[in-house]
Order: structure tokens, then sequence, then C-alpha cells
């Protein structure tokens, strides 16, 4: 009973775990190359999606929809680099501040509505929950309707790549730079402040864009749909970089592994859910997950390694 | 090359703990003068090196380079006629990143960065002949993460950097105190090789009486945010430690107060 049950809900569990593997790899982007908590996520985790119903519903094509979406992603994470840079506020309260005022922005984008709904049946939408376990690709009424997990996964592997060849440019590099040593940085003329603000403006793009696709998936834009999320993300970045750190060196390969690190989050908490576990424990139960393991490489530092030269002639 | 006409610098104004750290601090550098540094702790020898890599804006005064004005030019822009080493060997390098992918950040100093390619086939070449002039090996673990090195190699890859691009000033904040003494002596050794066969113009802070003696073409000691002492020409290369000892005493009215740099 329990094994069926999983086995069933096993594909949509995959390809919700690949939506969220685009938005992980914005978090990707801020936590681990720029080195920067970024919680606006929570907030643009919604944006997105809130953007994209709106457009759809009132009759706009796909591709602005998305579009538009990615924009308003691209102007969070400007704002947050903004308050951070420009004003000096601390970047993990640049991100909160964000974040709050997303809710209303949320709310106002959604017609002062918690919920929008985007009937799969009405649109021709791009992923949707409904085709999960049909073929790749098949024609209905003319127009091509994708399974989801197929469509993601092609679009995750397109963004990796677009990626993998952004951080090999200079400017790219300039970022990766920032984040690994901000005072080297600037003493090799790179504008660290300007690196950061673009950096969080891609980062908070993508998570738009994957907001964008989880609504269609679901069906609805929800004022919640975000809450939370920069610990689905980084449990991602987590579990990708536990999983395969050893194996993985190439830089597309490593944003792969956070790729699948969503996907181990997705098949798990369903393996969870399956079991029975009380769904209001879930965010309790990830939160409880993302601190453990945040804490091993510190613990690892603290307890099992020997004091190094260079960290005695500092204390 | 270098005007630096009375800048000043206090720290943390209006508390208690205000600092008055550089004080109507006048200095000038020509065309590919080796000046070296020295003074006690609290001297302000590493704050007018950042005054003038720009860390900071000073709090009167200004700071010319080659006849431009950077008093309130950004440490980033600035950062295109300074070549920097830092004393923790950690600062000057980006750990997670490759040592040749470092030098390419470094060859780009000045220029806009675009969507170009961050580093190239060519370049790496180039940064192995160049890493072979180290003669430290580090020719063949070219991709190596800078993390993995060894505070002696990073300085040598940093001063590298710093060099890699010509600058028009060096700036070497007290960059083998944190070396060993053998390490220390070859990083000193790879800097006079560098500034040599490049006519660098440079600054070089030093704990170390002997090797501000040994090294460059003119010495200046600072005490309490002032310079009290400018040797140069042929009364530098007479000078010996206990010159400069009696000399200390005699500009800045006290015994030279740090043993580190006696013993050094």
């Amino acid at each position: 009973m329990f094994f069926t049950d999983f086995i069933n809900a096993l594909p949509g569990a995959v390809a919700q775990g690949l939506i969220w593997g685009i938005m992980a790899i914005g978090v990707y982007i801020t936590y681990k190359i720029l080195d920067v908590a970024d919680l606006t996520v929570d907030g643009t985790m919604c944006t997105g999606g809130a953007v994209c119903v709106m457009m759809l519903t009132s009759g706009k094509p796909m591709w602005l929809a998305l579009l538009a979406a990615v924009g308003a992603g691209l102007l969070a994470g400007l704002v947050t680099g903004l308050f951070h840079t420009l004003m000096g506020i601390p970047a993990i309260l640049a991100g909160i501040l964000s974040q709050l005022s997303l809710y209303s922005i949320n709310l106002k984008i959604m017609d002062n509505k918690a919920n929008q709904s985007l009937n799969a049946r009405n649109f021709n939408l791009l992923v949707s929950l409904g085709n999960v376990k049909s073929a790749p690709v098949r024609i209905v009424d003319g127009h091509p309707v994708f399974n989801p997990i197929f469509l993601v996964a092609v679009v995750l592997i397109l963004i990796i790549a677009v990626l993998y060849w952004f951080f090999g440019t200079e400017l790219g590099c300039s970022l990766r730079a920032t984040g690994a040593n901000p005072n080297m940085s600037r003493a090799q003329g790179i504008n660290t402040k300007r690196g950061v603000v673009l950096g969080l403006m891609v980062s908070n793009a993508l998570v738009a864009f994957s907001s964008a696709l989880l609504a269609q998936y679901q069906g609805f834009a929800d004022i919640n749909m975000g809450r939370g999320a920069i610990v689905i993300g980084l449990a991602a970045v987590i579990i990708g970089t536990v999983l395969f750190d050893r194996i993985f060196h190439n830089f597309a390969l490593k944003l792969l592994a956070v790729g699948i690190g969503a996907i181990v989050y997705y098949v798990v908490l369903q393996l969870v859910l399956s079991l029975g576990v009380d769904t209001n424990l879930l965010k309790l139960l990830s939160a409880v997950v993302v601190a453990i393991f945040l804490a091993v490489p510190y613990w690892r530092k603290q307890y099992m390694s020997k004091p190094s030269k260079a960290t005695e002639k500092k204390s | 090359m270098l005007k630096v006409n009375e800048i000043s610098k206090v720290f943390n104004p209006g508390t208690v703990n205000e600092k008055l750290a550089l004080d109507r601090l006048s200095l000038t550098l020509n065309e590919g003068d080796f000046v070296t540094v020295i003074g006690g702790n609290g001297a302000g020898k590493s704050t007018l090196l950042n005054a003038v890599a720009g860390t900071w804006y000073v709090s009167a005064g200004s700071i010319l380079i080659d006849d431009v004005d950077v008093t309130r030019m950004s440490e980033h822009k600035r950062a295109k006629y300074l070549g920097r080493v830092f004393q923790d060997p950690m600062m000057g390098t980006a750990a997670t990143m490759g040592i040749d992918e470092n030098l390419a950040l470094a060859s780009r100093r000045g220029t806009m960065r675009g969507l170009g390619r961050g580093i190239t086939h060519k370049e790496r070449e180039h940064y192995k002949e160049l890493l072979e002039t180290l003669d430290l090996g580090l020719e063949n673990r070219i991709t190596t993460k800078v993390g993995l090195l060894s505070g002696g190699q990073r300085q040598a890859v940093t001063l590298l950097m710093a060099s890699l691009k010509k600058p028009k000033l060096l700036l070497l904040d007290e960059h083998t105190a944190a070396l060993d003494p053998k390490t220390a002596a070859k990083v000193l050794e790879t800097t006079e090789q560098i500034v040599r066969r490049d006519n660098l113009t440079t600054l070089m802070i030093t704990h170390n009486m002997r090797d501000a003696i040994a090294h460059g073409n003119r010495l200046i000691m600072m005490d309490n945010g002032h310079i009290v002492l400018d040797i140069s020409g042929d009364e530098k290369k007479k000078l010996t430690v206990d010159d400069l000892m009696e000399k200390f005493a005699v500009a800045a009215g006290q015994e030279f107060d740090n043993d580190q740099a006696i013993l050094g």
C-alpha cells in the first residue's frame, strides 16, 4: 500500500524537484558563488508565478508571461542589491526587507487575492501536473503538449549550459572572485558592489522563472508558495554538494548536482509523506535537516582538524 | 609618480577610540623609486599604504598618482594604477579559484570585463612561463586551487599578479611578515627580481630593519602618523641597524620600542 502510493507519486515528485532545481541553482549563485544568503527568494518564488498567472489569464502569450516573470525577478534582485550596496544594509536584512515588501507587491499583482488559479483546460500551459505520466511530447489539437519532467529537464540543462558559459566569461569570473575574496577583487579593479547586485539579479531571475513554471505546474499562484523557499533551495544545494562533491569538479556538473539535489529532496519528501508523517511537520523537518547539514562542515573544521599556522597568528 | 600632500586620517572620529593615524603627512615618490618603510606598531605604515590604495578615503589632503588626483577615486577604479601584496597571504588571492584563473583576473586589472573568455589557452601558456621564473614548480599545477598552496607560494603568486599588468606603483604591506624566515627570504628575493625587471616604483613596508636597509634606494621611518626619517642615496647604502636605531631615538625622542624589528 505504502509502496504503490510512493511509486504513483514519484513522477510528480521528480517534476516538482526539477522545477525547484532551477530555483536552487539561483540560490547556489548567491549562497555558494557570491557568499551571500539572499532571503529575497521567499518573495520572488511567489512573484514569478503571480506575474505569469496574471499575464496568462489576461490573455497574454506564454513567452511574454515568462519574460515578465523573469523581469520581475531581476527587479527584485536589483532592489535587494541596492539595499545592500547603496544603503549599506547587511545582505540578510536587505533580503528580509525585500521579501516583506514583496508580500504586499505579490498581493497587488494577484489583484488583492491570496490565490489565483490557472485552469490547465483553458490554457495551453508549458508544464502541467496532469501530463506528468504521459509521453514526453504529444500533439493535442495541433499543439505540442510536453511531459513536465521531460520539458523541465531540458530547460534545466539549457540553463546550466548558459550559466557555465557565463561564469567562464570575464564578467562571470569577476563575480566568482567577488564571492571568493572581495578585498582581492577590488585590488584587481573589480567593482564588487556591482558584482553583488548583478549576482542577486541573475539569482532572483532564475527563482522567478522557476516560480512561473511551478504556478503553471500546480495550476495556481499562491501568496504562500514561496514560504521557506530559501530553506528548500539550500537543502538542494547541500544535498547536491554532499552527494556529488567528490566526483563532480566541473562547474556545470556542480550545477547539475544542485538540480539533482532538489529532485532528491522532493523524492525524500514524498517518501516521508507516503509513510504517513503529519504534513504540518514538514517545514520543521526540512529546517532541522538543513541546520544539521550546515553544521557538519563547521564541526569538521572546529573539532577534527589541527589549528593551522595562519589561524594561530591571527588570534 | 606618487604625490601625497598633507594627508590626515582619523579613525573613529568623535568617539573615545578616536585615533589620528596619519597627521598631515606628505611624501613624493619619483619614477623607479624603491622605498622601504619602517616604524613601530601603530606608526601609520599600513594606514599610509591603505590611503594610497583607497581602502577608505583620507580625512584631509590629496593623493596624486602620475598627476591624476585619486583622492576621491574608489578602490577598484584606482586599482588600475596599483599592484598590491598584503600581509595576510590569504588576502591577495581567491582561494577557491585556480592559479591560472587568479592570474587571468589580475591581467584584466583596469580593463572592462565583458563577455569575452575569462581565460584563454594562450594566456595559460604564458602564465606557465611566468610561473617557471618563480622556481616553485607551480608551472605544473597551473589549475590547482590557490587555497591549496602554502603561504609563501600564495605570496609569490600574488606578487606575480601585482606585476602582471605593469602597475604605476607597487604597494607591499609587510608581505613577508607572516612567512617563516626561509620562505620570507625567498619571497623577498622574488620581489627584488620583479621590481628590477620591470623597474617598478615601489613602496614596501617591513618590520625588519635589515630588509629595509638591504632593499630599495630610499628608506623612510614613520612614527605617530609622521615621517620622522627619510634617507636615500649614498647615505642609505652605508646605513646600519645601529645607525637606524640611533637616528630613530633622536628623531622621535624615544627608544625604538619594537623588539621584533630589532631582532628580525
